[in-house]
C-alpha cells in the first residue's frame, strides 16, 4: 500500500486570504497618512483661500492666477528654469571629466578626491555668505585679482543681468562634487574587459571614453541629472543668502518667491506657489526619469 | 557570569536610556521661572537700539530689584517682520517685543495676538497723534519707545559749504545741486545702499507730505482704494528714484552699499546727500562723534517751493504679545509703565542720539542735539509737517522695498514700479479683508 504524506491544510487564496501581515504596515502608515498626506490635502485646500493663519476665505484659482500674472512672479518662475538646467547641466558635463579624470592614474588621487568632494560638506548658507563677500564688485577678492590682470570685474551679484548666473555658479562649485562621487562609482563598476577588448582592437582614449565608458555610465548620468535638477528647480538657501532674490526680483525663483510672500503674510498666495512646484517638480522629473532609465527596463 | 551577548544587550539598553534621559532634559529648560521675577524683550539687531535698551533695563533693574529683564535680538527689515510674525502666530514670543507702529502693526493682526493696555493709567500722557498709530477699534496696544522722527534728506554742511550750496526747497534745485556736486569732483552726490533693501524707500516714502500738501485726502482715498500710486501726485516719488539713478548721481557702489557704508559717507563727506530716518543720529553719535553738527538736514523737496513740509515717522512702539500671562504680564505692564516716564525719556535722549521730539507728555529734548534734530525743529514749531502714509493707512504692501531698489536700479521704470506697487498694495488690502478692495 502506497502511504502519501499527510496532506497539510491548504492555505485558500484569494478572498480568505489572512490580512495578519498587512497590520505591520499600520505603524509607517500612520506617520505617512499624518506627516505627508494630511498636509499635502491640506495645501492644496488652503492653496485656494485666502489664509491669514486665523481664519480663511475660499477663493478658488484666484491665488495661482495671481501667481501667473505679477511679473515678479513670472519672472521667479522663468528663472527657476534656467537655474535649474543651468546647473543641471553643468553638474553633468564637469563632474563626468572630473569623475573620468579622478579615476585615471593620477598623483595624489585620494587627495583631490577629497577638495573636490569637500564643499558639498559645507553649510549652504556659509558658502553663500562667503562667496557674497568675495563677489563684491568693489572690495571682493575676485574683483581685485582681475583687476590685477587688468581687467575690470563686472557686478557679479549686483549686475541684474548676472546675479542669478552668478549664484548658478556657485552652486555648480559646490555640488559637483556630488556628481563627481556618483560618477567615480559608476566608472569602477565598468569592468576591464571591455578596456581590455578595445585595446585588442586598437582603440585610442577618446574612442574608450566614447564608446565604452559613456554608454556604460548611463545610469550614474541618470541620477545626476535627476538629482540635480530636482535640487535646482527646489534651490532657495544660497541663493537667500546670496541676493535676497535681489537686485529687485531678478535672481528670483519660485522658492524664494514663495518665501517672500510668505514673509509678506501671504499665506494663501505662498501655499499656491509650493503647489505649483510641486507641480512643475513632478511634470518635469517623472516623465525625465521614465525616459533615462528606459534602458534599463528594456534590458 | 553574564554572557557576552546580554552584556552587551544591557550596555546598549543603558547607554540608549542615557541619551533618551539627556534629551528630554534638554527639552524641558524651555521656559525658567513663571512667576515673573525674569521677562525677555526682543529687540531689532541694530547697535544702538541694543545700547539703549540695555541702559533702560539697568535703569529699570535698580528701580525693581525683584524682576530681570533679558534683552534678545532679530534682524531688521523684512526678515526681522517675518521672524515677529512667525513668532506671533507660533505663541513662541518673548514675553516683550519692540516693533514699528500704524500698518505694520496691523498686519500683526494685533486684536488677537497682542494685550490690550487702553486701560492703563499712563494711557493719557500720550500725544494723541501716537495713540491712533499703536489702536485699532477695540484696544491700544503699545508704548512709544524713541521718539517721533524725521525721513528726509541728511546733507553733508561742509560738502554744500565748500561748494556754496543753498538748501534746496524744490525739487528742480535739488537736482542741480546734485549736478554742482557731481561736477566738482569726487564726492557722490547722492547716496544709496541698496544691500540694505529698506532704505531704498525713502524717495517714495519720504515724499509724502508733499503728496498730502497736494491732496490732504489722499490717504483716505487710498485705503478706499481711490487713490493709486500710478497717478500724480504720489507717482513723484517713483519718478524722483527713477532720475536720479537715469542722471547718474548715485555713488559708484549703489547697489552693494550697506546702511552703515551710507551713515559713514554722509558723515565723512564720501557722499554729500543721504535720503534717510533721522535714526540715522544713533550711529552717528556712536560712530562718528564728530560728525554730530557736519549733517543736517532738509525735507525731500516737492515741486513747488511754497510747502515743502517734512515727513514724520511716529516712533516705534513696545508691545506685549498675548502669550504673556500671569506674573510675568503683572512684571511686563510695569516695564510698560517705566518706558513712559520722564526719567526713561532722559535716559532715552542721553543713550540714543535724540531723532525728533518726544510723544510722552512731560519729556522734552535736551539741549544740545545733534545738527539734523536741530534742523527739524523749525518744521515741528510751524506745524509744517505730515505723517507718512503708514500712520494714515493700515496698507502697506510688503514688496515695496524691491520694488524701490528695482526702481533705483535702472531695472524697471518709475511707472511699472508704481503699478507692481499698487498690485502689491491691493494684495495687502483683501488680505487684511478691509472693505472695497
Amino acid at each position: 500500500m502506497t502511504t502519501t504524506a499527510p496532506r497539510l491544510p491548504r492555505r485558500r487564496r484569494g478572498p480568505g486570504i489572512s490580512p495578519y501581515p498587512t497590520w505591520f504596515y499600520i505603524p509607517a502608515g500612520v506617520f505617512y497618512v499624518a506627516l505627508f498626506l494630511i498636509p499635502t490635502g491640506a495645501s492644496l485646500y488652503f492653496s485656494l483661500t485666502r489664509w491669514t493663519l486665523f481664519d480663511s476665505t475660499f477663493i478658488g484659482f484666484d491665488n495661482f492666477v495671481q501667481f501667473f500674472q505679477e511679473p515678479a512672479l513670472l519672472q521667479g518662475f522663468t528663472n527657476t528654469f534656467i537655474y535649474a538646467f543651468v546647473t543641471s547641466g553643468a553638474k553633468v558635463v564637469l563632474g563626468l571629466l572630473l569623475g573620468v579624470l579622478l579615476s585615471s592614474q593620477i598623483v595624489a588621487r585620494g587627495f583631490l578626491r577629497s577638495v573636490v568632494f569637500f564643499p558639498v560638506l559645507v553649510s549652504t548658507i556659509g558658502v553663500g555668505i562667503t562667496f557674497k563677500v568675495l563677489l563684491d564688485p568693489f572690495d571682493g577678492l575676485v574683483n581685485t585679482v582681475l583687476a590685477t590682470f587688468g581687467i575690470e570685474g563686472p557686478g557679479w551679484l549686483t549686475d541684474p543681468s548676472l546675479a542669478l548666473l552668478s549664484v548658478a555658479m556657485v552652486d555648480v562649485w559646490k555640488g559637483v562634487g556630488l556628481a563627481t562621487l556618483i560618477y567615480i562609482a559608476g566608472m569602477v563598476a565598468i569592468p576591464q574587459d571591455y578596456f581590455e577588448a578595445a585595446k585588442v582592437d586598437g582603440a585610442n582614449a577618446w574612442d574608450n571614453f566614447w564608446h565604452i565608458t559613456l554608454p556604460l555610465l548611463r545610469p550614474a548620468t541618470a541620477t545626476v541629472v535627476l538629482l540635480s535638477l530636482i535640487g535646482g528647480l527646489r534651490s532657495f538657501d544660497l541663493i537667500w543668502a546670496m541676493t535676497r532674490g535681489g537686485p529687485g526680483f531678478t535672481s528670483d525663483v519660485v522658492a524664494s518667491v514663495i518665501y517672500k510672500q510668505y514673509q509678506g503674510g501671504f499665506f494663501g498666495l505662498s501655499t499656491a506657489g509650493n503647489v505649483v512646484l510641486f507641480i512643475v517638480v513632478a511634470a518635469l522629473v517623472v516623465p525625465l526619469s521614465l525616459w533615462l532609465n528606459r534602458g534599463e527596463r528594456e534590458s | 557570569m553574564f554572557s557576552r551577548q546580554s552584556q552587551r544587550t544591557a550596555f546598549a539598553v543603558g547607554a540608549g536610556a542615557v541619551a533618551l534621559g539627556l534629551t528630554l532634559a534638554g527639552c524641558s529648560t524651555g521656559n525658567g521661572s513663571g512667576d515673573g521675577s525674569t521677562i525677555t524683550v526682543l529687540v531689532d539687531n541694530q547697535e544702538a537700539t541694543i545700547a539703549l535698551w540695555d541702559a533702560l533695563v539697568e535703569k529699570f533693574e535698580d528701580e525693581n530689584p525683584d524682576i530681570k529683564v533679558t534683552v534678545e535680538s532679530r534682524p531688521q527689515g523684512a526678515e526681522g517682520d517675518n521672524l515677529v510674525k512667525t513668532r506671533l502666530s507660533t505663541g513662541e514670543m518673548s514675553d516683550v517685543f519692540g516693533y514699528n507702529s500704524g500698518s505694520l502693526l496691523q498686519a500683526l493682526n494685533p486684536d488677537q495676538t497682542l494685550a490690550n493696555l487702553s486701560d492703563e493709567p499712563w494711557v493719557d500722557s500720550l500725544d494723541e497723534g501716537f495713540q491712533t498709530v499703536v489702536s485699532t477699534d477695540n484696544g491700544m496696544y503699545g508704548v512709544p519707545l524713541g521718539q517721533s522722527m524725521g525721513g528726509a534728506v541728511l546733507y553733508n554742511k561742509d560738502v554744500y559749504a565748500d561748494l556754496g550750496l543753498e538748501i534746496p526747497t524744490t525739487w528742480d534745485e535739488f537736482i542741480s545741486n546734485s549736478e554742482k556736486i557731481k561736477a566738482a569732483g569726487d564726492v557722490a552726490p547722492i547716496i544709496q545702499t541698496y544691500a540694505d533693501t529698506w532704505t531704498s524707500q525713502l524717495f517714495v516714502l519720504g515724499d509724502f507730505a508733499n503728496v498730502l500738501a497736494d491732496d490732504p485726502n489722499w490717504a483716505e482715498d487710498y485705503t478706499a482704494n481711490k487713490a493709486k500710486y500710478v497717478d500724480e501726485p504720489a507717482l513723484a516719488g517713483f519718478e524722483h528714484l527713477e532720475e536720479v539713478h537715469e542722471k547718474g548721481l548715485l555713488n559708484e557702489d549703489f547697489a552693494s552699499a550697506t546702511y552703515d557704508d551710507g551713515v559713514r559717507m554722509v558723515a565723512t563727506g564720501e557722499g554729500a546727500q543721504y535720503p534717510m530716518l533721522t535714526f540715522a543720529a544713533g550711529p552717528i553719535i556712536q560712530n562718528y562723534p564728530e560728525a554730530l553738527q557736519t549733517v543736517g538736514l532738509f525735507p525731500l523737496p516737492g515741486d513747488s517751493a511754497d510747502a515743502n513740509p517734512l515727513t514724520v515717522w511716529q516712533p516705534n512702539a513696545v508691545y506685549i504679545p498675548k502669550s504673556t500671562e500671569g506674573a510675568k504680564l503683572e512684571s511686563a505692564k510695569k516695564l510698560m509703565a517705566f518706558l513712559v516716564t520722564p526719567e526713561s525719556c532722559a535716559i532715552q535722549s542721553e543713550v540714543q542720539a535724540p531723532q525728533g521730539p518726544f510723544v510722552v507728555e512731560g519729556c522734552d529734548l535736551p539741549e544740545d542735539v545733534p545738527a539734523l534734530v536741530a534742523d527739524m525743529q523749525p518744521y515741528f514749531d510751524a506745524g509744517n509737517t505730515g505723517q507718512a502714509l503708514e500712520f494714515l493707512s493700515p496698507i502697506k504692501g510688503p514688496a515695496l522695498e524691491q520694488i524701490t531698489v528695482a526702481v533705483g536700479s535702472g531695472i524697471t521704470s518709475a511707472d511699472e514700479g508704481a503699478k507692481q506697487y499698487d498690485a502689491d498694495v491691493k494684495k495687502q488690502a483683501q488680505q487684511l479683508g478691509i472693505d472695497g478692495w
